[in-house]
Order: C-alpha cells, then structure tokens, then sequence
C-alpha cells in the first residue's frame, strides 16, 4: 500500500513536469504553426511511456539504491570511518582513499544509468550514422565525471578554492577544442550538461554534504556546494578525449597498414 | 517481441555498474550485510523496466516531436516565432524544475545567514523566487541564443568559450557566497524531459536548414543552458549586493 502511494506521488510529480511542457509544445503546433499533430495516437503513448517509464525508474531507484547509496556516503565520510580511533584531526589525504574511490566509482555508476544522457548518446548515435557508439560515448561522459566527482571531493578535503579548479578547467577545454576533431565539439560541449539530472545529484549531494560536515573547518553551506560543477565540467574534456583518441588510433592504423603495403 | 527483450538487456547493463559499486562498499569496505535484499531486487527490476519503457517513448514522442516541430518552423519561415518558442520552451520547463527550486530555496538560507538579505522568512522567499525567476530567464536566453546561431551557423565554440570568459570575469566581482550555488546551478537546469526534447530540436533545425550540418549545428543548445544560468545567478548575487 505504501509503495503504491508513494508510486503514486512520482507520477504526480512527473506529469508536473511533462504538464508544461505539453503545453508549450501542443500551444505552439495548434496556435502558431497551425498543424494538426502527425500520429496522434503515437505521441500520446510515447508521452504515457515517458511519464510511466520515468516514474516506475525514479520508484526504483528510491527503493533499492538512493537510501543505500546515502548511507554509504554518510558511513564513508563519517569521522569514525575516515579516522579510526584517533579521533578527529586534520588527517592527510591518505585517511581519506576510501572516499576518494567511492567517488569515483559512484560518479562513474550514476553517470551510466542516466536516462538524459542515454537519450543524447541515442540521438548522437543516429545522427553519426553509428560514427558515435551509444555505449562509448556514455563510458566517456561517465569517466569523465567519475574523476571530476572525485577531484571535487579532494577539493572540499583541502578546503582550496573552487573558481581555480573550475577556471584551471577552462583553460584546459579551450586547448582541447583547438585541436579536438570539429565533429565532435558541440557534441562534447552538451555532454557536460545532461550528466547530473536524476541518478547523479542526489548521491553525488549527499557525499559533499557529509564531508563537508566531517572535516574541521569545512562549513557545509560553503563547500558542500560544487561537485555538480565538476561533473558538468570534465565530461566535456573526456568527450574530447575520446574523440581524440579515436582519430589517433584510426591515423596510427592507417600509417601502420600503408608501411606494410609497399 | 525481440527488440523489447534488446532493450531490456541495455537497461540490465546500465544498472549494474551502480548495483556493482553499492554492492563492492557494502560487503568489503564497510563490511555490512546488505539489507533488505528483496527490497533492492523489485526495485532493480522497476528501474530496468523504467528505463526500458523510456526510450521506447523517447523514439515515439519525444524525438519526433522536437524534429517535426523544428522543420515545420522552418517551412513556415517564421524566425520571431521560433525564437518565441525556444524562449518559451526553456523558460517555462525550469521555472517549475524540483531541483532548482531546492537550490533555490538552499541559496536563500546561505544569504539570509551572511546577513546579504534581511534574516525573515518574508525576504528569504522573496529571494528564492527571485534567484528562480533568474534561472528560468537565464535557460529561455540560452534556447533563443542557441537557436539563433544555430540558424546562422556560427561555430558554437566561440559563444561557448565567451560565456566562459564572462564567468571567469564575473567571478572576481560577484559575492564569494553566490559562487558554489551560481556554477551548480548550470547542472541542475536541464531536465530528463527537457534534454531529449531540445537535442531533437536542434538536430531537426540543423537537418532542415540547408547547408548546416545535423552534427556541427545540431548540437550544442544543452550547452548554452548550463552555461548562462552560471552568469544570471552571478548577476544576480552582484545586483542583490548593491541594491542592499
């Protein structure tokens, strides 16, 4: 019974965020472009598909991982796991490899099972002609915020400022994109903003939080903010990586093959 | 028949890195019984079906809705609309966004706390919903600048690197309090439904308009998003600062 009210409010919460949308979209096809909607009957069930897919995923999830996975955040990042029985002391970054490979590998995990950027990874692989692999291209984006996830959580332990990693991070997609195939730039560029939607902030929030919390001298409302900011960041430079290497191996190959057939 | 079993096989994999890591912190890290492990199979089961049932509504709805709808603009050769839509679109799928609203509601706390705002609760929210306002305008921009160049064909690097020189700028004026919340606000924008639907906007813009290509011109959009809401919120903080 109490699965089902609770089902029942993430649809609610769902269709509150299709509603509009809708609107917008029939608002505009009825009144501007003046067109009735090709395949009626198809839309509607592909919208319910959406709704009841989205609802039966976000269900899902809060039943078996999210309390687990925050558990697990507050349990790594507590002070008696971190420090033992010393007590609480500034520790060095060694007290703290647990964390930083939870980091890594929760950044990582999420990223994979993100319905946005599965849709993306679709829609990139249509458009490639299959250049681009659904599956690669989503490995790509979730390393890349696997290690953003985990150098952010390095950056709450050491208290640094944000703007200079974020800014340093800047710099090092401005020389990316010099040299990165064009292809494959807006494309990389997008991939930083469709990693942190449903699965990825709510576990990724709780580990700032509790860190920010453990540590001495990290006020949670001041550091526990920005680890989105890095998983939004370095996907776009592992995207670019990726292409990168791509292009390489495929020129390697090339050289390879034309040295051997005289 | 077999294409329904295709796909529910591709949401297995998609879970099971995250079921792998649960699993690997629980048993050998912290070395707990994991509970509840019926509770964590049905709910597996509902996420696979979930995502499963997700792209199949992506490819009926979503992705033919957005591509149709950006060719028929195109056809009907009305710019202003068009642009009116993007704006639309990206202001009216954030302003109701969950997550914003939470942050939105968080950041208000941090500078009622900093003493930036009155400490009542009559100012807080007048402040949230200010910050939220910011956020949904900042997304309509970005749509409408989107589009727009993607009608042109400029190469979206240099309108992207611009921004990001602009935030960089901002940085060094706006209240060190707004920044954590002004550079996550650029993740927390783009919804699961938003996201599909403007990338297959996009695409069939850049498929519709001769001479620009799907791939070059098509993307790019998700990126303005997360991008402008950096520099509205920092606006924002600075405008808050002066004004009070």
């Amino acid at each position: 019974m109490d699965a089902i009210s609770s089902f029942g409010g993430t649809l609610l919460t769902m269709l509150r965020d299709i509603l509009p949308i809708a609107a917008i979209l029939f608002g505009f096809q009825l009144f501007v472009l003046r067109r009735p909607i090709r395949n009626p009957a198809a839309v509607a069930a592909g919208l319910f598909m959406v709704l009841i897919g989205l609802a039966l995923f976000l269900q899902g999830l809060e039943l078996a991982l999210f309390p687990l996975g925050r558990l697990m955040a507050e349990q790594l990042t507590a002070p008696e796991f971190i420090f033992g029985s010393d007590g609480i002391r500034q520790g060095t970054w060694t007290d703290y490899l647990w964390v930083y490979a939870f980091a890594f590998s929760i950044g990582f995990a999420t990223t994979v099972a993100e319905p946005a950027l599965l849709a993306v990874a679709i829609k990139a692989n249509d458009v490639s002609a299959g250049a681009i692999s659904v599956r690669g291209l989503r490995v790509a984006v979730a390393l890349g915020v696997a290690v953003g996830v985990a150098l952010g959580t390095f950056r709450i332990i050491t208290g640094t400022p944000l703007h200079w990693y974020i800014m340093t991070g800047y710099v090092i997609v401005i020389v990316q994109t010099a040299f990165a195939p064009r292809l494959i730039i807006p494309l990389a560029y997008d991939s930083g903003g469709v990693t942190t939607s449903t699965v990825t902030v709510p576990l990724v929030a709780a580990l700032g939080l509790g860190l920010a919390e453990t540590i001495p001298g990290r006020s949670p409302i001041l550091d526990g903010f920005g680890l989105i900011a890095f998983a939004s960041l370095f996907p776009i430079m592992a995207v670019m990586a990726y292409a990168q290497i791509g292009t390489w191996l495929t020129r390697r190959n090339r050289k390879r093959q034309g040295g051997e057939t005289p | 028949m077999r294409q329904a079993f295709e796909s529910l096989r591709e949401s297995a994999l998609a879970l099971l890195p995250i079921v792998l890591v649960v699993a690997f912190f629980e048993l050998v890290v912290l070395r707990q019984p994991i509970p509840n492990l019926a509770r964590i199979l049905a709910g597996a089961f509902m996420v696979m079906i979930g995502l499963a049932l997700f792209v199949r509504g992506l490819q009926l709805a979503l992705f033919p809705i957005g591509e149709e709808m950006a060719g028929d603009f195109v056809r009907r050769g009305s710019l202003w609309w068009l642009l009116l839509f993007a704006f639309t679109l990206g202001f009216g799928t954030t302003v109701a966004e969950p997550a914003l609203i939470a942050i939105a509601d968080e950041a208000a706390g941090v500078a009622a706390r900093g003493d930036v705002i009155p400490n009542t609760q009559n100012a807080e929210q007048l402040y949230a919903l200010g910050l939220r306002l910011t956020v949904a305008l900042s997304v309509g921009v970005a749509l409408l600048v989107g589009v727009f160049r993607i009608i042109k064909g400029w190469p979206v690097q240099y309108l992207i690197i611009g921004g990001y020189a602009g935030v960089v700028l901002m940085t060094f004026f706006a209240p060190p309090e707004i920044i954590g919340i002004a550079y996550d606000s650029g993740g927390v924008t783009t919804s699961t439904v938003t996201v599909p639907l403007v990338a297959a906007l996009g695409v069939g813009l850049a498929s519709t308009i001769r001479g620009r290509n799907p791939m070059i011109d098509g993307f790019g959009l998700i990126a303005f998003a997360s991008l402008t809401p950096m520099m509205f919120v920092m606006a924002y903080g600075i405008a808050i600062e002066a004004l009070t």
